[in-house]
């Protein structure tokens, strides 16, 4: 790439680059820009629309240099702030035992290049029916906090993810951190991926949870949204007719490189042996 | 062998055939690679941009570029008017009444088709520019298929041609019907191979200058050759050869033959120059590439054998159906020929029938891509071999055994010359070495637990150094009389001493990675007794300055068997010469002279020895002292041609390569029943390339094939929705296998020298191109046992393969419309509305709430009865874009039924919807229920295939949302079935 004669390969149309230092800041540019602006944290899906053309924003707001969001903090949930990349996440020495899900999830997202980038909350904002993190989200009941000028306010997972990249975020909000809740005592997690090669986005991902009343399992890839259901402790022809019942209620894509019958063929085969083992 | 050149033998034990390093690698570690988009540009460089059709077929009725040109910042647009007047179609191989230019002129015929290009300040503002141009497009049918190309009645691209099929020829060679009416089975089977590619890292680069006071056009480029397209590009610019320079760079980031496929755009980017009054560069971003750079050619294959009892083959007939895309493009019909006179394969068949057909489609032109040619032949011709052996019960090696040929020089039925081998012992060597028995245990054991193992063999002849005549073998003898006959493959190299001794090589190979500064070091410095680092080896190629012919070039595995032989004959003439003064000075016989770490001397008198640089020293310092008659000064320019290969001759038998090598691979996978994935168990591939030259470089060029054989097997395709859209323009769309996917082959060596290369050397760079998509589809077919696969074998394809019978919707649950599919964006749904049938009928045709309820729509306005133009903006989250739209309505039954349909055109490409939308008394309101079928081509396609019908759902259910919060619904209550049933199973999304 050689700026100075203007020959870049890459190719955005024009926008204006703003940098802010506080949350603040961020949010007072997001109520005056709103959908006009995009907030840039790791760039891994922002960037590519923008060189490819496919977003305008005219304003990026780069949130990454911002106090304070880049801190993960563990109370009744793991909290962790906007500017949080999915490879500091996935270092944590702690995470395997506070939320083993996340722990087994985050090495599927991409490659360790990416990671090293993308936001955990970048990934959740996006909303891509086929991530990792919105569907370990949506899998643990998490919560997005969302804040703007106004103040804030803390969405549920099912309330915040509205269909394929849409969100429940309004134009003026920020995601400045999402939760994900500790894992219980006596609770087993699990995760499971089927993509066409390593690091590709899933075709479908489950993500699943057992405590000793409950299964709780996740999908995502199949439909425009994660998608949970919750059963008591199904086994044997029960659960295979519980997932059959889930693979055919999921509105299941169609694209070049699965059909929806191959999806619901997954969910019900990895979700079988998914919860197969965690009820083990 | 041509051994007046030298008296010179390399010897067993020298550099020649050891792993050295490659001596690129320390410039490339330290990021000091010079490439192509690396090269400083002129100061004043222009940078331009491609407007390409969003169409796969279209008339061009306007191309208005006024205001693109206001844009400050943009120099020049270029269109089809200027390439009408500056230049001429390309020409090809085949006469026909058909035209192809560097940009579409009249119309265009697939989508990304150049049509314009934009010159500016920065490639920004000329991206800024190509959304300023106008562009009326006339839409007309397409065609995708071989199937739909060939029909009676089907959309024909070039009209004056008549018809879709542009060539077609039929041989035979020896007694084919008498040998299938003898033969005790005659066992068949039909194929087709994929549009696929081999994709580099570094895109295309064109850096283009003219020049006002001669004509003349001076280019730096990763054009890789074949330079036979040199003279291609110089017709079409109408100017001499020696006014169109064109200049390599040093470094490559890959070609794979595909790079071939930038000889239009140079000539677009020189003629953009030639506008613009100032030097243009282009660089090929990753969407231009897989979109509309390349492919290789899709084929479709009835192949028969006639078998006797014992499993000899004794005939063959092929029936080859190529798909060339939307322009028959230089070499084009090239992939039919390439292994025409050796498509007996391994085996001793005389008697052969084939019949060619070149077919036209609404897709990217086809071209050279590594294996050119043999993939299709093999994949039709090694799935043959193990449908024979199925349908008799016979082993595998064993027939293979019968039927290899077992002696060289072999000349096949239709012509094909294969200088050395031993098929039988390479064989051998695969299945002792690989495994075979072992695998065979393996199989039994996993099948008898119930699971999916399958072995699958390929042998494969690899031919390499193509003769320049074997295109013209798609012509007919007496239109080859006309042409003037095509033979030869002449290969170049010069080797020059300086002043002081120093040695430097050049040569006209155009290296896109493969190591061959590195081989020609090796070789020049045993050569001349010195070492590999003493050697300067220069393979910028100039076309102006340098010695090179219209075979040189990077493709067809040329470089190991001609180029460095070349290298090898001049570096012989140079140690001669030297020899020769030295012979004097030492009072010794030339021929007892050795070449040895820097000096000279006679056999058995190292005390006596010469410095190489004081005897080179005397051809530049003091002529005088040489013999009468010697050139002054050190340099040697070889050129060499194989004298195997000659012109296609009236039978239209004809050796299409110099030199054959051979593959044998074995393969085991295992298939996972759940999810369809194949894995690869073991993979042995053995290799018989004649004299290896640097044995590590070889196993890097199998490495590297089996990899993207491994792709063409699994992963890879250039997917078209039936739509004509193209649907796989980025790298997570069009799926390389990446070094996770990618086994650890067994790599197994034998050496067959060949008697016809200088060196004995033979190709190996595409071998496994050529066997392993046939071998691991043999593996999956053996596994599934099913008798046809299709490639790629993903796993969606192969639980197809498997047909398990899906467990049915539990009551309750509806089935997907049945006209959902991966190529068809067609779905329903519906919507309660609190307002009668009458009312939303009504808002429906009315002008005022269609604009409310129609995404993003503004200044909407009538241009007929119910029909309307907008601007609406269409998409998903970010991704967003403005189309020009037109929407028509029609009434069927009002106030039930009514059909609604938009079309539109944006930067991101063109829509198409179509739905029918019923209206039914529900209570109080009423139940809107829709179905519709959407067509997305262009960019959007390219780029976000995977994304396509869920966006698609979910900008149709928006508009009947907005529709009932127009009509004060308490709340949209659309009911997907999921919230039904989470709600009754009382789980939460």
């Amino acid at each position: 790439m050689d700026g100075a004669d203007g020959g870049w390969c890459v190719k955005p149309p024009v926008f204006d680059y703003l940098r802010v230092d506080t949350v603040d800041e961020a949010v007072e540019l997001l109520a005056k820009y709103g959908e006009d602006a995009r907030v840039l944290a790791g760039g891994q899906s922002l960037l590519p629309m923008l060189n490819m053309r496919l977003a305008q924003p005219r304003v990026l707001i780069d949130i990454t240099r911002c106090a304070g969001l880049d801190r993960i903090s563990a109370g009744g949930a793991l909290e962790v702030g906007a500017a949080v990349t999915q490879a500091a996440l996935e270092r944590r020495g702690t995470l395997q035992a506070e939320s083993p899900l996340l722990a087994r999830a985050l090495p599927h997202i991409s490659h360790f290049q990416v990671r090293s980038r993308g936001t955990v909350c970048g990934s959740i904002a996006h909303a891509e029916p086929s991530a990792e993190l919105p569907l370990v989200l949506a899998a643990l009941n998490g919560s997005v906090s969302l804040r703007s000028r106004k103040g804030r306010r803390e969405l549920g997972a099912g309330a915040f993810f509205t269909g394929m990249l849409a969100t429940a975020r309004r134009a003026d909000e920020l995601v400045e951190a999402v939760r994900f809740p500790l894992a219980g005592q006596g609770e087993r997690q699990g995760f499971s991926e089927f993509s066409l090669r390593h690091g590709d986005f899933a075709v479908v991902a489950l993500a699943a949870s057992v405590t000793p009343a409950r299964i709780r399992l996740a999908v995502g890839g199949v439909d425009d949204r994660p998608r949970v259901v919750e059963w008591p402790r199904l086994s044997g022809s029960a659960l295979d007719d519980g997932l059959n019942e889930l693979a055919w209620s999921l509105d299941a894509r169609n694209d070049p490189h699965a059909s929806a019958r191959q999806r619901r063929q997954l969910v019900r085969r990895l979700g079988r042996e998914l919860i197969g083992v965690l009820c083990a | 062998m041509q051994a007046s050149d030298t008296d010179f033998r390399p010897p067993p034990a020298g550099h020649i055939g050891q792993p050295l390093e490659r001596v690129e690698d320390a410039a490339l570690l330290r990021g000091a690679g010079r490439y192509a988009d690396d090269v400083a540009c002129r100061e004043g460089t222009l940078h331009c941009a491609f407007l390409r059709s969003p169409h796969p077929h279209a008339r061009l009725l306007e191309v208005d570029a006024r205001e693109a040109l206001a844009l400050p910042g943009v120099h020049a647009v270029l269109t089809g008017e200027d390439v009408l007047r500056w230049s001429s179609p390309f020409v090809v191989g085949v006469k026909q009444p058909m035209e192809h230019w560097c940009l579409a002129v009249d119309r265009v015929r697939y989508v990304g088709e150049p049509l314009a290009l934009v010159v500016a300040d920065s490639r920004y503002v000329a991206e800024d520019a190509l959304e300023l141009i106008r562009v009326r497009y006339e839409t007309l049918p397409h065609v995708v298929s071989i199937g739909d190309a060939i029909a009676a009645g089907a959309p024909v691209l070039h009209g004056k041609v008549g018809s879709n099929i542009v060539a077609e020829r039929s041989f035979r060679y020896g007694e084919p019907e008498a040998a299938f009416a003898a033969a005790a089975h005659r066992i068949g089977i039909d194929i087709s191979y994929p549009r696929n590619s081999c994709t580099p890292v570094e895109c295309g680069v064109v850096v283009a200058e003219y020049a006002e006071q001669d004509g003349s056009y001076d280019v730096l480029s990763n054009f890789m050759g074949p330079f036979s397209l040199h003279a291609v590009m110089a017709l079409a610019l109408g100017v001499p050869g020696t006014r169109l320079r064109h200049r390599s760079p040093r470094d490559s980031g890959g070609s794979f033959g595909v790079k071939q496929s930038l000889f239009p755009y140079i000539v677009a980017v020189c003629l953009a120059a030639r506008k613009a009054r100032a030097p243009v560069k282009w660089t090929e971003d990753r969407l231009e590439h897989l979109a509309a750079a390349t492919s290789a050619t899709a084929r479709q294959t009835r192949l028969e054998a006639a078998v006797a009892a014992d499993g000899r083959i004794t005939a063959l007939d092929y029936d080859q159906i190529d798909e060339c895309g939307a322009y028959l493009r230089a070499p084009e019909p090239a992939t039919l020929y390439r292994m025409h006179g050796a498509l007996t394969g391994a085996y001793a068949i005389a008697n052969l029938a084939v019949r060619n057909r070149s077919v036209l489609t609404n897709k990217t032109p086809t071209g050279l891509v590594r294996g050119f040619g043999g993939p299709q032949v093999y994949f039709a011709l090694e799935r043959l071999m193990q449908r024979i052996a199925a349908e008799l019960g016979m082993d595998l090696p064993e027939l293979y055994r019968r039927n290899f040929v077992r002696t060289f020089p072999y000349r096949a039925a239709a012509g094909a010359l294969y200088d050395s081998g031993d098929y039988a012992a390479a064989m051998s060597l695969a299945c002792a070495q690989g495994g075979w028995e072992e695998l065979r245990t393996r199989r039994q054991k996993a099948r008898a637990e119930g699971r999916l193992y399958g072995i699958g063999c390929a042998a494969v002849v690899e031919p390499s150094i193509s003769n320049m005549g074997y295109v013209s073998t798609a012509l007919t003898a007496a239109e080859r009389a006309r042409a003037g006959p095509k033979s030869g493959a002449i290969a170049t190299a010069t080797v020059g001493v300086d002043p002081l001794g120093a040695v430097s090589v050049i040569a006209a190979s155009t290296p896109a990675g493969q190591g061959h500064a590195t081989v020609l070091a090796q070789i020049v410095a045993e050569t001349l007794g010195l070492a590999p680092d003493d050697i300067t080896v220069n393979l910028e190629l100039d076309t102006q300055k340098d010695a090179w012919t219209v075979a040189s070039g990077n493709y067809s595995s040329r470089f190991a068997g001609a180029v460095a032989g070349a290298a090898f004959l001049a570096a012989g003439r140079i140690r001669a010469r030297i020899a020769g003064c030295a012979a004097r000075e030492l009072g010794a016989p030339q021929a007892e002279l050795v070449f040895a770490n820097g000096r000279i001397f006679p056999r058995g008198e190292p005390q006596r020895a010469l410095s190489f640089r004081r005897v080179a020293g005397v051809f530049h310092w003091s002529p005088a002292q040489l013999r009468a008659g010697e050139t002054p000064a050190l340099r040697e320019t070889a050129f060499w041609s194989p004298e195997s290969l000659a012109a296609p001759d009236d039978g239209d038998r004809i050796n299409p390569s110099a030199a054959y090598g051979f593959v044998f691979d074995l393969c085991a996978v295992e298939v996972d029943r759940d999810t369809g994935r194949v894995r690869i168990d073991r993979y042995v591939s053995a290799h018989d390339a004649g004299r290896l030259l640097n044995p590590m470089l070889a196993e890097g060029q199998i490495r590297g094939g089996f990899a993207q054989g491994l792709g063409a097997a699994l992963y890879e395709e250039f997917a078209y929705s039936t739509d004509g859209a193209f649907l796989a323009g980025t790298l997570v769309d069009y799926l390389v296998p990446t070094a996770c996917e990618t086994p650890d082959p067994v790599i197994l060596h034998m050496e067959s020298p060949s008697p016809l290369t200088p060196l004995g050397a033979k190709g190996i760079g595409e071998g496994n191109n050529m066997s392993t998509p046939a071998a691991i589809a043999n593996a999956v077919a053996d596994a599934l046992g099913v008798r046809d696969v299709t490639l790629p074998l993903t796993p969606q394809r192969v639980l197809e393969l498997l047909g398990e019978a899906e467990p049915p919707p539990p009551a309750g649950l509806r089935q997907p419309h049945p006209a959902a599919g991966t190529n068809v964006l067609a779905a329903e749904g519906s919507v309660t509305i609190a307002a009668s049938p009458e009312a939303v009928f009504a808002a429906l045709t009315d002008p005022q709430s269609l604009a409310r309820i129609i995404p993003g729509c503004s200044g909407l306005q009538g241009i007929a009865p119910d029909r309307y133009r907008a601007e609406v903006v269409l998409g998903v989250g970010p991704v967003k874009a403005r189309y020009t739209a037109e929407i028509a309505l029609s009434a069927l039954q009002p106030p039930h039924v009514l059909c609604l349909e938009g079309r539109g055109e944006s930067m991101l490409g063109a829509a198409h919807g179509k739905g029918t939308v019923r209206l039914e008394a529900a209570g109080a309101g009423t139940r809107l229920s829709y179905d519709y079928r959407t067509e997305v081509t262009g960019k959007i396609a390219a780029v976000g295939s995977r994304m396509l019908e869920g966006a698609a759902r979910g900008v149709i259910a928006g508009i009947f949302d907005r529709l009932a919060v127009l009509l004060q619904a308490p709340a949209p209550e659309r009911a997907p079935w999921w919230r039904r049933w989470t709600g009754r199973t009382g789980g939460g999304a």
